[in-house]
């Protein structure tokens, strides 16, 4: 063994003497806070907002006035008879208080729900219950899903139209352009928001205010529990 | 299907550089970036006053960890609880109460983000970053570290005496946090944004519905969403911003976001089977245990994939036919918030897009057994540590079974070594089914929102949950009681600690014991045969704790519906 290994193995056994002190690792642990917890949020969310403003300040929808009118990323609720609706909500189509049923298949409560939801849907549509669609009866995740299928929003067409004393076509026309996902990620599906912001731009609704009312759908607040 | 493609194209193609970079940025040896880092990493080191070069035994490496982990729930603590008086809190929250801030802290510091709370709602923008964030790097950043350190000691052939250590604390935190998941995490904070997610630290909006009829206003939260969310899926942490997680549109708004975050969940615990690889030279070994992993990984995919797109037994004949469509986003639909379930529980993630507790049973019952296994590339580091674990006790088992005094890679496993492994892996069905017995026992104690067999896989999930440091749930349960959150404290501590730091020591021990000679007879570790045995120690140890619990949970929920 020469002297410089031997030089090597007794540094290595200074070291070894290291312990792991209570003041390097809380002098650490505020180091990185900073580093982390506040330098790095600051960094990205300035970037983030300074190169996609829209998005960063949660996609807000205007009308043709330029009033704010929602977010394209948060449903909302509609009763009346010129309005699509959206799928039920848990949350009553609140972001501040998202929440899904979290209801199991083996709870009666969902099929009661799920019941009173296809009943009343099937009233105001004029249809038979297995011609529903499943989203419109089953609610989402978040309590904020923005989007129906476009069979949901097929379904829906008829009563739109009438309620607002246009024809048909027009209002498909409209769906079509609500149309999201359409590239080569997802399935196309229909923004709820968007097109009853479009059906409102094109036809007013304050021209129809006379229309009469159809009871509210069941908007299902079964969940009591948070996250 | 085309989103599932690029989602298993993006881990396959990106998993492999990322891997080869891990090994580079963790290496003691000098390399090409060091320059660029070293101007971030040299004034922390000399902040926090650490040597970086200097060695540290296990039992030091260790110690460490614990100090820094008590520093860090302290500090979290003390934040939940005292944000309504600090700044950066625009909504004006109130601070948590004592025992939910205690649970939530001890969730954060273990890489569990179970979460008893709705975050918008009840976390400042402080909370949700100098509290939550730091901690999303801090802990997979530990599991790397640990994970390295134990490559370095346990699978690098070393003759005895001359490992003096296994690396330096510091010196592999900071190398992860400021080499690897830093630059990842803004790059992905960056695409989210451009998707929707939030990046502002502006008070919610307040909005008036559209429909004149409705007479509500609606308020929409905002933060610094989108950097958390980036770091919450890289890290395998799991707590969101919103209480529904990446289900909420606003945490996960277009399919393209779907892709970049279910591709997050894998991608590091991936790549780290390229990087020990690398780092330890074992590619035989490294790739048995990717194949095994793999397997794993089909199976439950598939097997959840199927389970929703069958119809949800309470809705036949309200609607057309139709996929599993309760608690789930339409556009995700039932393909990709079933793979994303089952990538969360593998990797010890614990986000969500879909709400677990309205999937079909056997959906349920897979995601339960995913993190009882907690080893298919399971989370950042300690996926793999967990893996070792099990390979530890099919060495012995192996060894004995040929007639070979038991031996892993060369060095004699005894007693002490095999007493830790089998406390390390018996603690997990002990605390789990301890803890769930004692919650069902006790009156009131529960709080499950669905009844029957449900209501007994809801209170093992949370157990689990908080066992496998998932942080996923049967989110019905009403979980925000004193009794929920200092049980599941106990289960986040053993869960977190005892299985990364058993193998630690055992790394340890091993290096100072004299190296017998392949022969014969020994056991080849990276044969397939072994790598079969190691997968069937697995399923069976898993089996023998936790069947009976599921049959009276999930399976009895099935077989009443008919499926």
């Amino acid at each position: 063994m020469n002297v410089d290994m031997k030089r090597q193995i007794a540094a290595n056994d200074d070291v070894l003497q290291a312990k792991a002190s209570w003041g390097n690792a809380l002098r650490f642990m505020v180091v990185m806070a900073v580093l982390l917890g506040l330098i790095y949020p600051l960094v990205t969310t300035t970037l983030g907002g300074w190169l996609f403003p829209e998005q960063a300040q949660g996609s807000l929808v205007r009308d043709v006035s330029g009033r704010v009118v929602g977010s394209s990323l948060v449903s909302q609720t509609f009763v009346s008879d010129e309005y699509f609706i959206g799928r039920p909500s848990a949350a009553g189509n609140d972001a501040g208080d998202v929440s899904g049923s979290n209801l199991a298949p083996s709870n009666i409560s969902l099929r009661e729900r799920a019941q009173a939801d296809a009943n009343a849907i099937a009233q105001r549509e004029n249809v038979s219950v297995d011609q529903i669609p499943v989203d419109l009866i089953t609610a989402s995740g978040s309590g904020i899903d923005p989007h129906i299928s476009p069979e949901a929003a097929e379904l829906q067409v008829a009563r739109v139209a009438q309620a607002r004393g246009i024809d048909e076509a027009t209002v498909t026309a409209l769906i079509d352009q609500a149309l999201e996902n359409t590239g080569w990620l997802g399935s196309p599906l229909v923004n709820v928001l968007r097109l009853n912001v479009s059906l409102d731009d094109r036809f007013p609704v304050s021209s129809t205010t006379a229309a009469p009312l159809t009871p509210a759908p069941v908007i299902s607040t079964a969940s009591d529990t948070m996250e | 299907m085309n989103d599932m493609i690029a989602i298993y194209a993006i881990v396959a193609l990106l998993g492999v550089p990322l891997g080869i970079y891990i090994a580079c940025a963790l290496s003691t040896q000098p390399s090409r970036v060091d320059t660029l880092f070293r101007v971030i990493e040299t004034p922390i080191y000399r902040l926090a006053g650490v040597n970086s070069q200097s060695i540290m035994t296990w039992q030091v490496y260790a110690l460490a960890i614990l100090k820094l982990h008590v520093g860090l729930i302290l500090l979290a603590w003390l934040v939940f609880m005292c944000q309504g008086l600090l700044p950066l809190n625009p909504d004006g929250i109130p601070g948590m109460k004592w025992d939910t801030a205690l649970h939530t802290a001890v969730s954060f510091a273990t890489n569990t983000n179970q979460q008893h709370y709705s975050g918008q709602a009840q976390l400042s923008h402080l909370s949700q970053t100098f509290a939550i964030v730091t901690l999303q790097f801090l802990t997979p950043a530990t599991g790397l570290a640990v994970l390295v350190a134990i490559a370095r000691t346990l699978l690098v052939a070393r003759p005895a005496g001359t490992v003096k250590g296994v690396g330096n604390y510091y010196h592999d935190l900071t190398r992860t946090v400021v080499r690897v998941m830093l630059p990842l995490a803004a790059v992905v904070a960056l695409l989210l944004t451009s998707q929707g997610v939030p990046s502002s630290y502006q008070a919610a909006h307040q909005i008036e519905m559209l429909d004149s009829q409705v007479e509500e206003v609606q308020s929409i939260p905002l933060g610094p969403v989108a950097s958390m969310v980036a770091i919450k899926q890289l890290g395998t942490n799991g707590g969101g911003w919103y209480g529904p997680n990446s289900s909420v549109p606003l945490e996960n708004p277009t399919p393209l976001s779907n892709v970049i975050e279910t591709a997050s969940l894998t991608i590091i615990p991936f790549a780290l089977l390229i990087a020990i690889a690398l780092i330890s030279g074992r590619r035989r070994l490294m790739m048995g245990i990717g194949a095994v992993m793999l397997t794993f990984s089909l199976i439950s995919t598939s097997v959840v994939v199927s389970s929703e797109r069958m119809p949800n037994a309470a809705l036949v004949e309200l609607s057309q036919p139709g996929a599993n469509l309760e608690g789930k986003e339409l556009r995700f639909g039932t393909d990709l918030s079933a793979l994303w379930g089952s990538w969360t529980t593998q990797t010890s993630n614990g986000s969500v897009n879909a709400m677990h507790d309205s999937f079909n049973p056997m959906g349920g019952m897979m995601l339960l057994m995913d993190m009882f296994v907690n080893v298919t590339f399971g989370g950042v580091g300690v996926g793999l540590i967990g893996f070792f674990l099990y390979l530890m006790l099919a060495a012995f088992v192996g060894s004995l079974m040929v007639g070979r005094a038991p031996e892993l890679f060369g060095k004699p496993l005894e007693t002490r070594e095999m007493r830790w492994i089998s406390l390390a892996i018996l603690a997990q069905p002990l605390v789990i089914l301890g803890l769930s017995a004692l919650t069902v026992a006790m009156p009131g104690a529960a709080g499950t929102s669905n009844p029957g067999f449900h209501g007994l896989s809801q209170v093992l999930y949370e157990f689990t949950s908080a066992f496998a440091n998932n942080g996923s749930g049967f989110e019905g349960l009403g979980d925000d009681t004193t009794w929920w959150n200092l049980a599941c404290v106990i289960a986040l501590m053993v869960g977190r600690f005892l299985p990364m730091l058993v193998p630690l020591a055992v790394a340890g021990w091993l290096a100072a014991k004299r190296t017998a000679p392949a022969g014969r007879g020994t056991l080849p570790m990276d044969s397939p045969a072994f790598m079969g045995l190691t997968a069937g120690v697995i399923v069976i140890v898993n089996l023998l704790g936790f069947l009976p619990a599921l049959v009276l949970g999930p399976i009895a929920e099935a077989v009443t519906q008919g499926f």
